[in-house]
């Protein structure tokens, strides 16, 4: 297609878009010009699909065949963010917000609302979208969304995941429209740089500086490719922009390979993520058909293609050199830098490795500018952040919001706060190679210099909140067991390193722990921060050292009084049953599978401790909570 | 684990030579082409790992490398049943070890194993990114979420009938 072709296209189905953005009563004048008297789109990310989002859509087919309901369209679209209410629906033009959808419910909103004059089910709704008074919030004034300022996510959850047409009504490919027709290459650069944009993977990398250096590195052959290898347990913001808008991806990075010199990119993908890497295919299919990738890009002249290459499940393919030789189809183990990957990457050819987000954030600077990109965030830190909340908090999902924003208003006014009324006690950003922010900094700027200066680390954007239930020495040997796993095992600091730090976390859960433990622990984790090739094993001890210095007591506890204060780690616990609680109903005894526990029907149990495995068999069937554990 | 032998049939080891025909060309071919692999057999026996070797005029050595560095590719055969239960930080502080404790309970073996009638295989896994629904266990593709100990028995009653 040609520039104007693209044009018209985005225009012809601009307001299908809009109907979804703006206010109740002008959405209701354009919903007039769609063809559509309302829309209802469904989440079909994996978090909700996981909650058989993909049958509350069958269910609409099927009442809207039955209701004779024609002028209602059906968009399946990524993920909205607030994956703790999944399956989420959304009905326009009232943004009336329908959470926890089972295919019954769908049937009865087709029914009541969806028919012609019918009305919102209020019964429904998530319940923080009705007022007291009975009426409706839309949900963009919710306080999850409230308090969000959506770029990259911007069109996740507004536009169908697998259709080119609203991805380009929504403003995909504009930008590279823009790129090609009417900026130079060093123009392109001196934008991304004037932004400030930093790598939205782990290490904050000026994004607009990688690309220069890879412009300005001699070679015959260049190559771009996207990290989407997100393997930071409990982060999964990559994978949504991938189901949600995969063209973002695609065209931001054809930008960058007009702008280095490259014709061919490569797009990493764990496979874990199967809805992510289907919607990649379709997406890279369809843009190849509407000449959006391929040959003579919109008439330009200039040729770019991407390839999909599919991970197999190692954590150490997140870091670059790694990556970049799991492409090759080799063993994924990273290399000394330099030679660094500008210069000397993919088949030794200079190559630009961006992590997605960052690349969801590129059109966006290039449309609006880097005036617009650098009023957000902080003096370092420009822009927005996703986070993946998740752990011991109300709302868990994806929140952006501009870099500084208080953890506080991420936790509580956003995330809705700790479940059971229990309190904040930490929260772990930065997964494997971060650290944790104790309470007393609950107030702290989310940036990326912030987070380094109290000992942890922005990395991919995952923020696992903990709640006082939580053992700060389980965390750390939970993390340790994860890079002790992963260590690819290349160079020594990390294999033995990692191996030795969990041996002592172990020694020191299960009750054995030596006052000299602490000491063993500093030293080692200096010699790996030091010694080792590449980022994991670098920041392996991150999590132990940051629980450490903030949660020192915890671990004093543990080798001092052998005793686990969270009443986590089960060689220093005890199982109890309280007597004036257990009604003798004897399930416990049943279900105990060391023949533990006795006592005659209908009076109290008793556990011996002797024969006691802890397993907790007896605390999952007791119906009248009598069994404690201390 | 006992050495359960390998049988593969002409129809697999035609898909396995169209997909290595696809990607004969391709510098980075070893990696999709294993993938494929351990979709048509379930696993990547050494005979398969030996036929990619020669077809690819890679050494069986590096092959071997690779299919052992990458905890997706499995040596041993899986059972009919796949149980994967996710390990990853969110779930992981929902309980999610307990999970696995009680599915292990349940079928008698540890995580990595499968059952000795070939029927269920547990595996850990690391984020399938679902959670919203912390913690979860995955059968077969299908996500059961938001779980205490006490639904498990439940759940796998469910695939012990057929």
């Amino acid at each position: 297609m040609t520039v104007k072709e693209l044009k018209k296209l985005a225009a012809e189905k601009a307001d299908l878009i809009n109907v979804r953005k703006i206010v109740r009563e002008q959405a209701e004048k354009l919903a007039k010009n769609t063809g559509y008297r309302k829309q209802v789109l469904v989440c079909g990310g994996t978090g909700c699909t996981s909650s058989h989002s993909l049958q509350v859509i069958e269910q609409l087919e099927k009442s809207f065949k039955e209701l004779k309901i024609n002028d209602v369209l059906i968009v399946k679209t990524g993920c909205f963010g607030l994956c703790a209410l999944g399956p989420i629906m959304i009905v326009y033009p009232e943004g009336a917000f329908y959470s926890q959808m089972t295919p019954e419910h769908a049937k009865t909103v087709a029914e009541k609302h969806l028919v012609k004059g019918g009305e919102v089910v209020k019964e429904l709704l998530y319940k923080e979208t009705v007022h007291a008074d009975g009426s409706v919030i839309p949900f963009a004034e919710i306080p999850f969304y409230k308090h969000q300022m959506r770029i990259a996510l911007r069109n996740c959850g507004v536009i169908a995941a697998e259709s080119i047409e609203e991805a380009i009504a929504a403003g995909d490919y504009a930008a590279l429209a823009k790129v090609l027709f009417e900026m130079t290459p060093d123009e392109v650069i001196a934008e991304i740089k004037a932004s400030g944009l930093r790598g939205r993977g782990g290490a904050g990398f000026p994004t607009g500086l990688k690309w220069q250096f890879t412009k300005e590195a001699a070679g015959d052959k260049k190559y771009v490719c996207c990290n989407a290898d997100e393997g930071d347990p409990g982060a999964f913001m990559d994978r949504s922009v991938l189901e949600g808008d995969p063209h973002c991806v695609l065209e931001a990075m054809a930008i960058a390979g007009y702008t280095v010199g490259a014709q061919e990119g490569y797009i990493y993908v764990r496979a874990e993520y199967p809805i992510a890497v289907e919607r990649l295919n379709i997406a890279i299919e369809q843009a190849r058909k509407h000449g959006l990738l391929g040959k003579n890009i919109l008439g330009s002249g200039f040729d770019f293609d991407i390839h999909v290459r599919l991970g197999a499940g190692a954590f150490v393919c997140g870091e670059e050199t790694a990556l970049m030789a799991s492409i090759e189809g080799h063993r994924g183990e990273p290399r000394p830098r330099p030679p660094f990957s500008a210069q000397c990457g993919v088949y030794k050819k200079p190559t630009v490795l961006n992590n997605v987000e960052t690349w969801a954030n590129v059109a966006p600077i290039l449309l609006n500018g880097s005036k617009w990109f650098s009023s957000i965030g902080t003096e370092k830190s420009k822009g927005t952040k996703v986070f993946a909340v998740g752990g011991k908090i109300n709302n868990v999902g994806l929140v952006e919001v501009p870099m500084g924003t208080p953890l506080k208003t991420i936790v509580y006014d956003i995330g809705g706060g700790i479940p059971n009324n229990k309190q904040f006690k930490a929260a772990q950003t930065g997964g494997p190679s971060g650290g944790c922010i104790p309470a007393k900094f609950i107030d702290i700027a989310m940036d990326f210099d912030n987070l380094v200066a109290i000992g942890s680390m922005m990395g991919s954007g995952g923020l696992i909140v903990m709640d006082e239930d939580t053992c700060m020495v389980d965390i750390a040997k939970f993390y340790l067991e994860f890079t002790a796993d992963e260590s690819c095992g290349k160079c020594t600091p990390c294999r033995i390193g990692t191996k030795r730090l969990l041996e002592i976390l172990n020694k020191i859960t299960e009750g054995n722990g030596e006052p000299e433990d602490l000491e063993k622990i500093k030293e080692i984790a200096e010699h790996m921060k030091s010694s080792s090739l590449c980022a994991l094993g670098q920041s392996a001890p991150n999590p132990i050292i940051s629980t450490m210095e903030h949660f020192g007591d915890e671990y004093r506890a543990h080798i001092y009084e052998k005793k686990c204060p969270a009443g986590v780690c089960k060689s220093l616990l005890n199982y109890y049953i309280e007597p004036d609680k257990c009604r003798g109903c004897t399930l416990c005894a049943r279900n105990c599978p060391a023949n533990a526990i006795s006592g005659a029907v209908k009076s109290a149990h008793e556990i011996d401790l002797k024969k006691c495995i802890k397993c907790g068999q007896c605390i999952a069937h007791c119906k009248f909570n009598a069994i404690i554990k201390k | 684990m006992s050495q359960i032998l390998f049988e593969g049939t002409p129809e697999q080891m035609n898909e396995l030579m169209a997909c290595i025909n696809a990607n004969r060309g391709d510098k980075g071919a070893l990696m999709p082409v294993l993938h494929e692999a351990q979709n048509i057999y379930g696993y990547l026996p050494a005979e398969v790992q030996t036929v990619i070797a020669e077809e690819l005029n890679i050494p069986l050595a590096e092959v071997y490398g690779v299919a052992t560095f990458y905890s997706q590719f499995s040596l041993n055969p899986k059972g009919k049943h796949k149980i994967s239960i996710c390990l990853g930080t969110a779930c992981y502080v929902k309980g999610s070890d307990k999970i696995l404790e009680a599915v292990e309970h349940e079928l008698r073996i540890s995580c990595g194993e499968c059952t000795p009638d070939k029927k269920f295989s547990i595996d850990s896994c690391r984020c399938v990114g679902a959670c919203g629904l912390a913690p979860v266990m995955i059968i077969d593709g299908e996500v059961y979420g938001k779980l205490s100990q006490k639904d498990v028995k439940g759940i796998l009653d469910k695939y012990m009938q057929d």
